[in-house]
């Protein structure tokens, strides 16, 4: 039999023993994982059958037929996306034990503690201390994060700070798994150039982190960054949409439905783009075959890259073809919205929106760095903060 | 449209490096360069290793005709490394073009082909996308600009609806001085009558061996992306100037990894035109589009800013950088330009242009 048919048995045997019309919904959930249902590809025990990751749309699409609740992915793309693959690549047997579940179920949302006022591109640069509390033998944490978005739906934070300034800065930095619900973690809205708060501040005041929550090896937090970071970008750019789907679609529909607005101009730009956006989305397919036989490399970046310019492209586009209705907005009310949406509202909200699409993940110029150093082998830049022990930098 | 496999089996990757070491062995740049200055010598001897030795002629016609009974996944990686050397073999138009015009008729000339022992060609100006009006020689004529037509000893003609199978011995085939030596066009007259009818409806057999060669093409057109872009890594990686190597330089290094994405994405959606055609999926038109749209304009990009990113060297005759910018050019006009696919594109996925 098959892997595909051998999971397809399993999906329908699950669904006689778990009617998805009478079961709770977390139950339906926490059984799907102990099923090893939720990623396919994770090892037994932590969700998986250690399947192949191109079975995944596949397992996702019979319990969508099914009827069956879902865990509300969009809510914790973070968790989802990031925290879960970096926690199976390098957390202990009791860090997978604990943390994988509820955070698959959607029980416990998570956001990332990376980007800080004084190291958004040079991640590296960043200044939030943990220091080592030796009598407990916890970890104290000071410092201030920014641009960490669902923050205040958060129960738990992926977290890289500075345990050692005497290293050169990428050395000095470990990687935890911090709680959010700690007394010294203050979360403040910042609103952004659409008027909502998809972002927060973090400020961080003596939190107190177990060595256990340390994921990886003390100093070793650049990896394990990067190994997250690879993954975001191919959550970012490479996430499996049909043709015309996302903001293509969007602004393809517009056209229909408004054929005096057409000029020849615009037409070109719209088939320009409509052409990009589903060769981006071939690249995607490729590049999900490619990463069902490993992991994310830097190859990544290169379809963030042509993601965020696509959206930009198109985003645009929408608001001229729109015209005197292109300079109009919904509303400018500050809220709080559950979800990150880069098609939601209206075409104003899209095409400011967008503009953090190159800035977000990685702006669009250091992904341009990473292709060229990492997947051309150019040489990188000279400069001059390799190999200085943090402390003795310039800030 | 499901998601087709676009990575390359086992079998693809062997075909290609057999491709590769041939032409790496007997097509170098010189070779090729050498077409410029009148010396087609090479030309022959070259397709006849690869048409028999390797079986590249009959790589699209089934078994039972005497061919091997390939998919055009396995032509598509024989055109990128054909794209790679810039080879000046006639692959496209006798083995893809030539051949699938027969295809559906099953004609007798299909054998012969396959083996590699005669040549074909489709007698239609180069640039001819697959929906453009095809020309009609049932009175005799010339038609200008075709591809392949020096190589071929039998020609397929138009002629009212039907081809006709011309020996190149009966019609005039005069070589022209070409953008793209590598590829030399010819003008070719044909006498009202000559030749014999293929079977069947050789309108749409033409219709579907241009669409095949345009869904291929997009193949070769990676290929030259690739080499340029490889080509051009190197090269910026050796170069030494203000005390440095160059590619260290941040707005070198930006337009490559730009022309490395565009190139990625000119590989799936080759790939994806490929396993379509493979598939004898639906989607075919719309794939072909897409993909002679991008993978056009991918390549020209590449030849162009290869030969910026050599400097005062991309500009020399020394230098292969401008093969692959003559090719890439040509190839972007050929079998319909990026603009002619995406107007084709539009009606396909209802995008209408304005009514005015």
């Amino acid at each position: 039999m098959s892997a595909r048919d051998d999971l397809a048995r399993r999906v329908v045997e699950f669904l006689a023993e778990h009617d998805p019309d009478t079961t709770d919904r977390v139950e339906f959930l926490r059984a799907r994982y102990d099923a090893g249902l939720a990623w396919v590809a994770f090892p037994e025990g932590h969700g998986g059958l250690g399947l192949s990751r191109s079975l995944q749309a596949e397992v996702d699409r019979l319990f969508a037929e099914a009827g069956a609740p879902d865990n509300n992915p969009r809510a914790n793309g973070i968790g989802l996306g990031m925290a879960a693959p970096t926690i199976l690549a390098f957390g202990t047997e009791e860090q997978k034990e604990r943390f994988l579940k509820p955070l698959w179920t959607g029980e416990e949302i998570w956001c990332q503690l990376f980007s800080e006022p004084g190291a958004g591109s040079d991640l590296a640069a960043l200044a939030t201390r943990a220091v080592r509390d030796e009598a407990s033998g916890e970890w104290v944490v000071n410092g201030q994060k920014v641009w960490t978005s669902g923050a205040q739906n958060a129960r738990f934070a992926i977290l890289v700070a500075r345990t050692d300034v005497d290293v050169p800065k990428h050395r000095g930095m470990t990687y935890f798994l911090a709680d959010m619900t700690d007394p010294g973690v203050d979360v403040r809205p910042l609103r952004q150039v659409t008027g909502e708060a998809e972002f927060n501040e973090v400020f961080l005041s003596d939190v107190r982190i177990p060595d256990t929550q340390r994921l990886g090896d003390e100093g070793q937090g650049w990896q394990v960054a990067n190994f997250t970071l690879n993954n975001e970008r191919v959550a970012i750019g490479g996430r499996a949409l049909p043709r015309e789907g996302g903001m293509v679609g969007i602004v393809s529909q517009t056209w229909r439905d408004r054929p005096e607005a057409r000029t020849p101009e615009l037409h070109d730009r719209l088939l320009r783009s409509w052409v990009e956006a589903e060769v981006a989305r071939l690249t995607g397919v490729r590049l999900r075959q490619k990463l069902a036989q490993g992991v994310p490399g830097p190859e990544g970046a290169a379809m963030k890259l042509s993601f965020a310019r696509l959206n930009q492209q198109l985003s645009g586009l929408e608001l001229e073809l729109l015209g005197e209705d292109g300079l109009r907005y919904s509303d400018w009310t500050m809220v709080r919205p559950e979800h990150v949406d880069f098609t939601g509202r209206d075409a104003g909200y899209r095409y400011l929106r967008a503009k953090g699409n190159s800035i977000e993940g990685g702006t669009s110029e250091i992904l341009r760095n990473i292709v060229a150093e990492r997947v051309l082998g150019l040489p990188a830049e000279a400069r001059g903060d390799k190999d200085v022990p943090f402390k003795e930098l310039p800030r | 449209m499901t998601d087709l496999d676009l990575l390359p089996t086992d079998i693809e990757e062997d075909l290609r490096a057999s491709v590769r070491g041939v032409l790496d062995r007997r097509c170098g740049p010189d070779t090729v360069a050498a077409m410029y200055d009148g010396d087609r010598a090479v030309v022959e001897p070259l397709w006849r290793a690869m048409a028999v030795e390797l079986g590249l002629a009959g790589l699209l016609v089934p078994e039972s005709l005497g061919g091997s009974g390939a998919t055009a996944r396995e032509a598509a990686a024989v055109m990128e490394e054909l794209g790679r050397a810039c080879a000046p073999v006639p692959f496209l138009t006798s083995a893809v073009i030539a051949t699938t015009s027969l295809l559906p008729s099953g004609d007798e000339l299909l054998g012969a082909l396959a083996a590699g022992e005669r040549t074909g060609a489709l007698v239609v100006p180069f640039s001819t996308a697959p929906d453009a009006p095809l020309p009609d020689l049932a009175e005799g004529g010339t038609v200008r600009s075709v591809a392949g037509a020096l190589e071929a000893d039998v020609l397929l003609v138009p002629a009212g609806g039907t081809l006709r199978v011309v020996d190149a011995t009966e019609a005039g085939v005069e070589p022209v001085v070409s953008l793209d030596m590598s590829r030399q066009l010819a003008d070719v007259t044909v006498p009202a009558g000559a030749g014999r009818a293929v079977e069947g409806d050789g309108e749409a057999a033409a219709r579907a061996a241009l669409l095949a060669g345009a869904a291929l093409l997009a193949s070769e057109q990676h290929g030259v992306a690739s080499w340029c872009l490889r080509e051009t890594i190197g090269y910026v990686g050796q170069r030494r100037q203000f005390g440095r190597v160059v590619g260290g330089f941040q707005a070198l290094k930006h337009r490559l990894a730009d022309l490395f994405a565009e190139t990625e994405q000119a590989a799936a959606t080759a790939a994806y035109a490929a396993a379509v055609l493979a598939a004898e999926d639906a989607d075919l038109p719309i794939a072909t589009a897409v993909a002679q749209s991008w993978c056009s304009e991918v390549a020209v990009h590449a030849a162009e800013e290869a030969l910026q990113l050599h400097g005062g060297v991309g500009m020399t005759w020394e230098y292969p950088v401008h093969l692959y910018l003559k090719r890439a050019k040509a190839d972007q006009i050929a079998l319909g330009t990026p603009g002619a696919h995406r107007a084709r594109l539009a009606t396909l996925v209802d995008l209408p242009g304005g009514t005015a």
